[in-house]
């Protein structure tokens, strides 16, 4: 890696000052960017590392019955404290990676880094949640705007997500081989209001929801709602380790097991 | 009773206390005072001519000692190869210079171009950025066929083609083999593809070097499997250095399945520069230059045929296969795809006619050498996808089909149509095994209750045979090859009767430390605890050639029992003149040394006191000192075999394969430490499962490496597979060496491949599929794929 300044405040606002500067670079589990540094392919002024800010840490549920996580709370945590009150997120929590990066990574750095095979993605759009950052909320319908791009501002930092918990939901990832991101993920939740459908790993455009089996699911939400739909294979990744019709294809399966798991 | 010491017994390995403690010493953990670091420029085109390299800027880099390219290599040799093969016309394989440095042109992505030295790595890599380098691409080719097309482009403008050879083997038979097709009753053929792998071994390649001009001395460590092998090509044919002016010390090395023989580029630079700049040399590998400097394997495309007769007996096989070598030859490049290839390529049957044709063929791709079995599991591969497609062509139990063409027990030594002499075995008696330790018989009621819960499940099956144990020196050296393959040990006794034993083979994962002890121990009688095995280090052990091909166990165990022989020998001498009897009637049992019919007896120990304390002996018929080489060089091969059985499940709905049991019955001789055995069986399976369903280096049509990282390039996890059931019980030990073994390191990644494969393409075939075909890795993707076109 290339030489770079390093800081570790302990307040949100300290942090939005630190990344005030030039090419300056926020540091969340550093899952992405370490990898990517040490291969030299970013070059920051300074590092903003974001685990040393206690306001950004940790699972809370607010007033409005909504989970609340730090920004740079780990997977780890999300996965032991959210399973009393969102199983379907811990759940998905505790499979991401490997024991290494789970207790490294933190749901912000996954978010603001957006990975199109990412799993966070797809369980913040799925459940309609709240981006909080140091200067505004963000809705999850707003905040994905393709591969590696989301509506974050240069040096805007994800202090919070707030998760509204719904009555059913979960997270059906099928593992690309080699990396173990999710080759299709998809996150299915079931509100009082709605079923929200949201598949990661399959997409050119990254994170989606899938509006015709929410339609469906939302008025008879069983696997059987979901036959004859399907996603179109022309907007699919095609890769060493899938298709773009693959792709397509294991979109209808995850969406039925994560609905007949429900 | 299960023996507790000595050969047949499942000793713990000691080398293991060290290596899960931390305290092994790979050789990056080595930093010699004074260290400098060199970083490599790697060509990240396939194929360029270098229009002009310009290192002003570079070499003036904070920290920069030099920037070396192919001016300063420019009276080195070329990167050897071992083995001659000859064409069909007679005519030798086409060999083109290999030079440390890239010279002009970039025939692969990853080839050095420059080596930069400097006080830190970081600084090295901070000067290799700032390399000016006025590259011209060329157009690539990186398939083997399209390779030999009119047109393609070329690899070595000063080669007249990119067909480093055209192989036949045997020449003489074709003729009978084309006509046995013509009049046989039924002729299966299959066209299939062995895909490329990447070695990756645990520990990436390594090289530090250091230069003494009091006594003009280079020592190179490296991670290598043969350090005197390293010291004779690299000094003789590459560096020009003398044997008795380089040592070679491989210390503890952290896998290798055969990626780690080879003389690299690397070795030679750091050693070259180490002597220029007065200065130690290291260089690590990363991971990500692993993926496009270590030699490459498999990556074969074969056309492969079967005449039966009407009752299912073969009659004749033939082979076309284009073996794709990459960009260079490396070490065993050439013999891997022939004479490591064709021999065993008939199997277990006792098929008649046999005839190999290979053509090996330059590409723009990583140069690709021996890997984990090394042209016997591609031959293995291929013979039995094509038995069990004839099976189900033919609506033969594919169980029964091999039994009945099996090479009789009664039949050993067995003279195959394809040159060599099969020593020992019993294919009955391992086919057997498997069936009963997999319960054949109760398959049907488990596909049963898979086809219940909507899965599809397979079970395969995969025979082997392997001529491993390399080599009989006479035998290959008509062959082509260009050294002897024997093996060397010396046994020395110390004074107080501990024993080192130091031998030219290599342990890198294999358990020799252990393994080698129990046989010097069996012989001697004495505990285990007092022998040290000493490998790695040329200016310690004598000329060996090191460990690959499954040859440690059969050649240098062999070696060990031989000096072992003689240090007993002339032990007697000491004994019988102390006990004042006679030699004849002196024997050592259970560590003590008795005389025939007398209560007269000396411990080991004692005998061993006496030989370095010469008092009262005759000098002129007693050498003092008790240490005794030898140097072993095989009959002949030796032929391990096995019967492997795969079951798995397909759900149908995503193409997932699951390996739901894995059974290996194998017969590799006499079992020195059954418990080392089975962990190789275990890994050897491990990686053939690998190769089948998950392994695949993938270039694209301009000669990039698109699964170049863990992200793109799937390993096989502990998830990915079941527990392992493997047997070893039938046991046909060799005659060809004298301890009977038969050599194991490879077996599992032969047999696997072929058996997961089978199991896929039975429970796609039974459930409704019919998919007659389907190449490895059997991805998810791919084998959905097949189910689709199938319906």
């Amino acid at each position: 890696m290339y030489n770079f300044d390093f800081a570790k405040p302990s307040t949100i606002a300290d942090a939005v000052k630190a990344m005030s500067e030039e090419d300056a670079q926020a540091l969340g589990g550093g899952q992405t960017l370490i990898p990517t540094l040490k291969q030299r392919l970013a070059a920051p002024s300074t590092l903003v590392s974001l685990t040393g800010i206690p306001e950004m840490q940790g699972i809370c549920m607010d007033d409005a019955g909504r989970l609340c996580i730090g920004g740079a709370t780990t997977h780890a945590t999300v996965a032991a404290e959210g399973a009393a009150h969102y199983p379907a997120l811990a759940a998905m929590a505790s499979h991401i990676g490997d024991p290494a990066v789970r207790n490294r990574g933190t749901l912000g750095g996954s978010l603001a880094n957006n990975d199109p095979s990412a799993c966070y993605p797809a369980a913040v759009l799925a459940s309609g949640a709240t981006v909080v950052t140091n200067a505004r909320e963000i809705a999850a319908d707003d905040y994905f705007q393709g591969m590696f791009t989301t509506a974050l501002d240069e040096g805007e930092i994800i202090t919070e997500v707030k998760f509204p918990v719904p009555e059913a939901a979960n997270y059906q990832k099928f593992v690309q081989p080699a990396s173990r991101f999710a080759l299709v993920g998809v996150f299915v939740a079931k509100y009082a209001d709605g079923v929200r459908v949201a598949v990661t790993g399959a997409s050119e455009d990254g994170v989606f929801r899938w509006s015709e089996a929410e339609e469906a699911l939302s008025s008879d939400f069983s696997a059987g709602a979901l036959d004859g739909l399907s996603v179109d294979a022309s907007t699919m990744i095609g890769d060493l380790h899938g298709t773009p019709e693959y792709r397509a294809h294991l979109v209808s399966v995850m969406t039925r097991r994560a609905v007949a798991a429900c | 009773m299960p023996k507790d010491s000595g050969i047949g017994a499942s000793s713990k390995r000691r080398e293991d206390v060290r290596f899960l403690t931390g305290k092994g010493r790979y050789t990056d953990d080595i930093n010699r005072a004074g260290q400098a670091y060199a970083y490599f420029l790697r060509s990240d085109v396939a194929h360029g001519r270098i229009r002009s390299i310009d290192t002003t800027e570079a070499a003036a880099m904070p920290g920069v000692l030099r920037i070396f390219t192919d001016e300063d290599f420019k009276d080195t040799g070329s990167l050897p190869t071992a083995w001659t093969v000859t064409s069909i016309d007679g005519s030798v394989q086409q060999e083109p210079r290999h030079p440390v440095l890239a010279e002009g042109i970039v025939r692969h992505v990853g080839e050095p171009i420059a080596g930069i030295v400097a006080e830190t790595i970081e600084q090295a890599r901070d000067a290799a950025e700032k390399i000016v380098l006025e590259m011209e691409e060329l157009p690539a080719v990186t398939d083997a066929k399209a390779a030999v097309e009119a047109g393609a482009p070329q690899v070595h403008e000063e080669l007249t083609s990119n067909l480093c050879f055209d192989w036949g083997f045997i020449q003489d038979n074709k003729a009978a083999v084309d006509a046995a097709f013509e009049t046989a009753h039924h002729v299966t053929s299959l066209e299939l593809v062995n895909q490329r792998v990447v070695a990756n071994p645990m520990e990436p390649r390594c090289a530090v070097a250091e230069y003494d001009a009091g006594d003009d001395q280079y020592t190179l460590w490296t991670t290598s499997q043969n350090p005197h092998v390293i010291r004779m090509m690299m000094g003789a044919f590459v560096l020009n250095i003398p044997e008795t002016k380089l040592r070679v010390v491989a210390p503890d090395v952290g896998g290798a399945f055969g990626s780690k023989i080879y003389n690299y580029n690397e070795e030679a630079f750091v050693t070259l520069a180490a002597r220029i700049l007065g200065r130690p040399v290291k260089w690590t590998s990363s991971r990500t230059e692993a993926f496009v400097s270590d030699a490459q394997g498999r990556d074969h495309q074969t056309k492969i045929e079967l005449a039966l007769d009407a009752d299912g007996m073969f009659l004749a096989f033939r082979t076309e296969t284009y073996a794709n070598l990459g960009a260079y030859l490396r070490l065993f490049a050439t013999v891997t795809p022939t004479y490591l290839h064709g021999p065993a390529a008939g199997g277990a049957y006792r098929t008649p006619l046999a005839y190999v044709n290979v053509k090996g063929v330059f590409t723009n791709t990583v140069p690709v050498d021996a890997y984990r079995g090394a042209g016997r599991p591609e031959g293995t591969y291929q013979l039995e996808r094509l038995v069990d497609k004839a099976a189900r062509e033919l609506g033969i139990d594919p169980a029964e089909l091999r039994r009945k063409n099996f090479v009789k027990p009664e039949e050993f030594p067995y003279q195959t149509p394809l040159a060599v002499v099969y020593d020992s075995g019993n294919y009955h008696a391992t086919l057997d095994k498997l069936l009963d330790l997999s319960d054949y018989a109760g398959f049907a009621a488990r596909r049963q209750e898979s086809a219940a819960r909507g899965k599809l499940r397979g079970y395969g099956f995969a025979t082997w045979v392997e001529c491993s144990g390399l080599a009989p020196s006479q035998l290959i050296g008509q062959l082509g090859a260009r050294a002897g393959l024997y093996e060397s040990a010396m046994v020395r006794v110390n004074p107080t009767g501990g024993i080192q034993v130091f031998t030219g083979t290599h342990s890198h994962g294999q358990g020799h430390e252990t393994a080698f002890a129990q046989i010097v121990a069996e012989h001697l009688g004495i505990d285990e605890k007092l022998i040290e095995i000493i490998h790695g280090d040329t200016a310690k052990i004598p000329f060996g050639m090191g460990t690959y091909g499954s040859r440690s166990g059969a050649v240098g165990g062999a070696a060990i029992l031989k000096a072992t022989e003689k240090v007993i020998a002339k032990a007697r001498k000491f004994a019988a003149h102390i006990l004042e009897a006679s030699e004849e009637d002196v024997n050592l049992v259970n560590g003590q040394f008795t005389v025939a019919g007398t209560d007269r007896s000396m411990a080991w120990a004692e005998v061993a006191l006496a030989a370095y304390v010469p008092h009262n002996y005759p000098s002129d018929t007693l050498e003092p000192g008790l240490e005794e080489s030898a140097f072993y060089d095989p009959e002949n091969f030796v032929y391990p075999a096995g019967a492997y059985g795969c079951e798995v499940e397909v759900d149908p709905e995503t193409g997932v394969v699951e390996v739901l049991n894995f059974v290996a019955a194998d017969d590799f001789g006499t079992i020195i430490n059954p418990m080392i055995v089975a962990g190789q069986q275990h890994g050897g399976v491990a990686q053939g499962i690998g190769q089948a369903l998950l392994e695949s280096a993938v270039y694209d049509k301009n000669g990039q490496l698109t699964s170049g990282s863990f992200m793109e390039y799937a390993m096989p996890r502990a998830s990915d597979l079941p527990c392992f059931v493997v047997d070893h019980s039938c046991q046909t030990p060799t005659p060809h060496n004298p301890l009977g073994v038969k050599g194991c390191g490879e077996a599992g990644a032969i047999g696997a491949p072929p058996a997961v494969v089978n199991a896929v393409l039975d429970a796609l075939n039974n459930g409704g599929y019919d998919v007659p075909d389907i190449d490895m890795p059997l991805s998810p993707s791919r084998v959905w794929a097949a189910m689709q076109s199938a319906s």
